[in-house]
This record gives structure tokens, sequence and C-alpha cells, in this order.
């Protein structure tokens, strides 16, 4: 399968990568011979099977309703790289 | 010393012949020498690993000791330990000083061992040879002209150069049988849920698995003891008694029936690999086993399925990485999505970025069905045939990876070429299985080869006899490299 510059720029900005034409021409060519690879896959017949997510059929586990965390907010901000009085600070969003 | 396995260990500091702190001095000197060539180690605090000896001489002093107490062990870079910087090979978090310990370290301080680094991995645990690192490449110890592996190759290394007793990895598609191969050294990735995933950054989530890297099974069995346990904290760890993965070391193989898939020994296995590993398989038989031929027709899909699952797992897991709360942030930036794309592009390496973007276009909407559905429903498929396999043999066995080490920068440039250097392990990992790799001899270039042994689920107290019963049967598990 080969993808377009247009299908690369898509996804690189789905997933918020900023990349240059000459980053995006190199994915796109990389990228391309992968999804070669993965085609292989999609000639399976898979009519009626499930789909397997987890190894163990596993039900979610569940417990009460609880605070069980205890407030470490210093120490967390303490690695962030920008606080002010508590809060993350971003580049303005909202004129 | 640096020879003696964990067992040994454990005697000589109980009767205090030797005391830890001097056992981690030992190692810390070996790390000083040693890692500018080997690059093994990403950090080194010589000052708290000889502080969390001091306490374990202590404990050994005063009886609390345990089976490892005093021992100390190298951890794979993906585990947050308090006050450790925890980088996981990636710019992204060159600075991160974790504020918690994962699961596992916690397990590894409650039993008195010694935290002797953090070790070099593939960045974000993506690579088979170590060489997406930003922390740069780890050198194979039998070879330094050649890759050690990855995506835990700084572990293999450390292990095969005695640069540790024994390491910490995480098994993703591989990323520990194959390391362990190309060092020739013993490394066991259990049952998907035995080992809990907290505080172990995330890859693929539905994927990724701790295990220990060591010298022998038996090091690996008490390792594997330490490491193991239900964690709340983790929703896909298994409540199971607590297992002594010792118990069943000593057992004879008579009767034992080994099912080799004729998938593993098909075209794309180097012949010097195809024949240690037929010899491994001939002593098997020596000690009593018998061979069963089986088929897992699914192996030529394990690779394709993978590559569709993991990455998308994976760009959902990074997307957590935005410059916010905690990682790299780009030093310039005009607006809130730019600080995203900046951020994001600047520290992450280009393999995680190639595999972000497979996994956010095959997530994509109106893709979803075509890919994710579909390697899901294959995957069930792979599951399936270990089932089967599994109603005519107990074991099955075949080769860890196609060829032995190659050398660094010779595969750079082709991602395909490097996925399909984990297509034996890769399936045991869709299904979820416990596998482990052991050094079996050595190939044309003298480099180690990996036999790779898969059991059922929860059958690692068996692989890890069938591997101590070889082992006691054969050397190639104590070669050291000339360092």
């Amino acid at each position: 399968m080969s993808l377009s510059t247009a299908d690369v720029q898509k996804v690189a900005r789905l997933a918020r990568l900023a990349m240059n034409s000459t980053e995006i021409e190199a994915a796109r060519t990389q990228l391309s011979g992968i999804f070669e690879l993965i085609a292989e896959m999609q000639a399976v017949d898979t009519t009626g099977i499930e789909p397997m997510s987890h190894a163990q059929d596993l039900s979610q586990r569940l417990r009460e309703d609880i605070v069980t965390e205890t407030n470490q907010r210093e120490l967390f901000q303490s690695i962030a790289p920008q606080v002010e009085s508590g809060l993350y600070l971003v580049p303005q969003v909202i004129e | 010393m640096i020879n003696a396995s964990l067992k040994q260990l454990s005697a000589l500091l109980a009767e205090k012949k030797i005391s830890s702190v001097e056992l981690t001095q030992l190692y810390l000197d070996r790390i000083a020498t040693h890692n500018p060539v080997y690059n093994a180690y990403i950090t080194v605090d010589a000052k708290t690993s000889l502080a969390q000896a001091l306490a374990a001489d202590e404990l050994l002093a005063g009886g609390g000791a345990q089976a490892l107490t005093g021992i100390p062990i190298a951890q794979k870079d993906i585990f947050c330990a308090k006050g450790w910087r925890t980088t996981c090979g990636s710019k992204m978090l060159s600075d991160f000083i974790a504020p918690y310990d994962a699961h596992v370290i916690e397990q590894f301080n409650k039993a008195g061992c010694i935290n002797l680094g953090k070790t070099n991995m593939d960045e974000f645990a993506m690579g088979s040879s170590n060489e997406t690192s930003y922390f740069g490449p780890v050198r194979n110890p039998w070879n330094q002209k050649a890759v050690p592996g990855g995506s835990s190759g700084g572990a293999a290394s450390a292990v095969a150069a005695r640069l540790c007793a024994a390491a910490t990895g995480t098994d993703t598609g591989g990323s520990i049988r194959q390391p362990a191969a190309l060092c020739g050294i013993t490394g066991i990735k259990p049952t998907y849920g035995t080992v809990s995933r907290y505080g172990m950054i995330a890859f693929a989530s539905s994927l990724d698995q701790a295990g220990p890297m060591a010298r022998s099974a038996e090091d690996c069995a008490l390792m594997l003891n330490v490491m193991t346990g239900f964690d709340e904290r983790d929703s896909t760890s298994l409540q199971r008694d607590k297992e002594d993965y010792t118990a069943k070391l000593h057992l004879p193989l008579a009767g034992l029936r080994i099912g080799l898939p004729k998938e593993f020994f098909a075209e794309g296995l180097s012949a010097d690999v195809g024949s240690r590993v037929q010899e491994a398989i001939a002593e098997y038989k020596k000690l009593g086993a018998t061979l069963v031929e089986i088929s897992l027709p699914n192996t030529k899909l394990a690779v394709p399925v993978y590559y569709v699952l993991a990455p998308a797992e994976a760009s959902s897991n990074l997307s957590r990485f935005d410059g916010v709360r905690y990682g790299y942030r780009a030093p310039e930036y005009t607006d809130l999505a730019d600080m995203y794309e900046k951020s994001r592009s600047q520290g992450f390496g280009e393999e995680v970025k190639r595999r972000i973007m497979i996994g956010t276009y095959v997530l994509s909407h109106g893709y979803y069905d075509a890919y994710y559905l579909q390697a899901q429903k294959i995957r069930r498929l792979i599951a399936q045939d270990f089932t089967d396999a599994f109603k005519q043999c107990d074991i099955i066995m075949g080769p860890t990876s196609p060829s032995t080490a190659f050398n660094l920068g010779e595969k750079g440039d082709d991602p395909v070429q490097m996925y399909l250097s984990d297509i034996y392990t890769i399936a045991v990992n869709l299904a979820g299985l416990p596998g482990m790799s052991i050094p079996c001899g050595f190939g044309d270039n003298a480099m180690p080869v990996g036999l790779q042994i898969i059991g059922n689920y929860f059958e690692e107290a068996h692989m890890l006899n069938v591997a101590h019963q070889y082992q006691l049967a054969t050397d190639w598990h104590s070669r050291a490299p000339q360092i």
C-alpha cells in the first residue's frame, strides 16, 4: 500500500507531530513499506472470529468508591516544565 | 565473585564472607571501568546504591534477610524508581525524576536488593537493537561492533559483561528474549498479568510484561520470586497464589514432550542458528524428552498483526507526553497546539514517531475495522494455534532469533528488516504466553545463539525446570565474554 503525502500530513497533525516536507516524504516511504507488511494480514478471512483484546478473558475489577490516593500536588508539580500557584502553565488559549 | 550465581552470592552474604557494600562496590567499580565502552547503564548513583547496601548489611546482620537481600540488581530504565532519573531511553524523559516506585522496584526494595543503576534501552522499548536510545547504542560484550539486541539491550549487555548480578527487563514483542539470545544470557517473559505493570512506562499495554534477565534459569527463578505477585494498581494483574519458581527446578525431564513448530525452522532461519538449536534439542532427547512436530500455521501473520496492535496502543499511551505536566517542553512555541507539536517532535526519536504515526493511522476514522479489529481477530487465531499445539506437547522449542547479533548500523535504514528479527518471539506476546531464551552455543561468527522455550499459561516453574536441567548438563550459560 502506498500512502499519499496528504495522508501522512493528516496523520502527523492528528498525532500532534510537527514535520517539515523532507520528514513527511521520508515518513511516507517508510510507512508505505510497513503498510505493505501489514497488508499480509488483511487478506485473511476472519468471519465469525471474536476479536481478542487481552490474553486472559478477565472482567474489570471494581473497588469501593472511596479516596485512596493522598494529595501529592507539590511533589508532582516539582517535575513540571512550568507551574505557578499550584497550576500548570500553558500558552493562553482563550483571548 | 563476578561469576557466582545468586544462590552462591546469597550464601556468601549470609556467611559474612562478603558484605553487600563490598559486593555493590565491586560492581560499581566494574561499571566505572567498562560502561564507557558498553554504555549498558544510563544512570548510576553510587551513593544511593551504597546506602541501600549498608541497609541490606544491617538486615543481614540482624537476621531479617530474605533470599536476595544484599544483591545488586540492574533495573531497566523503564521502571520508575523514586528519586532516580527514569528516562525510558528518550529525550522526552531525559530529566524526569520519578516521584514514585514501580511495583517491581517496590518488590526489590522489600526484598533488600540494591538498585545498581538504570539500564539503557531502545526509546520507549521500541526497537530490537538498542540503537533507538537517545543515550546512544549499547555494545555487545561478545563483540563491540555488534548490537546487544533490544529493547532490553542494556540489561542483557550488563548481565553478560558481569556489570550486575542480575537485571530486570520488559518484553512486548521479544524485548527480554531477543537480547538475552544475542548476549548469551537467560531471560524469561512470564505469562501476561504475572508481574505488575504499575510504574512501568507503558508501550503496548495488552502485551507489555516484565521479567528477569540473568545468567541462569536458577537465577531467573529467584528473581521471579521477587518480581511476581498481585497488585491492585494494575488492572490486568492476576490474582493468584504466590508461587515458588524454584520448586520444580530439580525434577527430571523423562517423558517431556517437546513440540517443534515446523514454521520456526523454515526459510529465514540462519543455518548456524538452526544447527545449534537442533543440537540443543538432541541434548534434550538425551535427557529423556520426546519430540513432536507441531504446526503454528499463523506464525507468518504475527509480525503484521503486532505492527498494528502495538503501535495503536503506543499512539494512545504516548499521547500523555504533551510538555505540560512532566517531560520535555520545546523552548520556543507560538501557541498551545504549536507547543504540543514542537515538544513531541523534538522529544521523540524517529522510531517512536514512526510507530505513533502507524498507530494514529490504523485507529483513525474509517480504518479501525480494516486494521485494528482485523488484527485483534487474527490475534485470537494465533493464540488458538498455541492452544491446539499444547494438546500434543508439554513445551514448545525453537530459535529465539533468526540470526545471531548483527552489527551496529546494519539494519538501521530499513524498519521492516528490523521488525522481522522478532518473528519467533512476537506470537508469544500476542497469545500472552510465557517464553524464555537460554544460551545454546555459538554461531559462525562466534556470537551466542538462543534457544526459545515457550510454555502454556502459568507454566513458568516448569519452563525454568526444563531450562535448568539443560544448564546442569551443558555449560553454555556459564561462558563469559572476554572484556
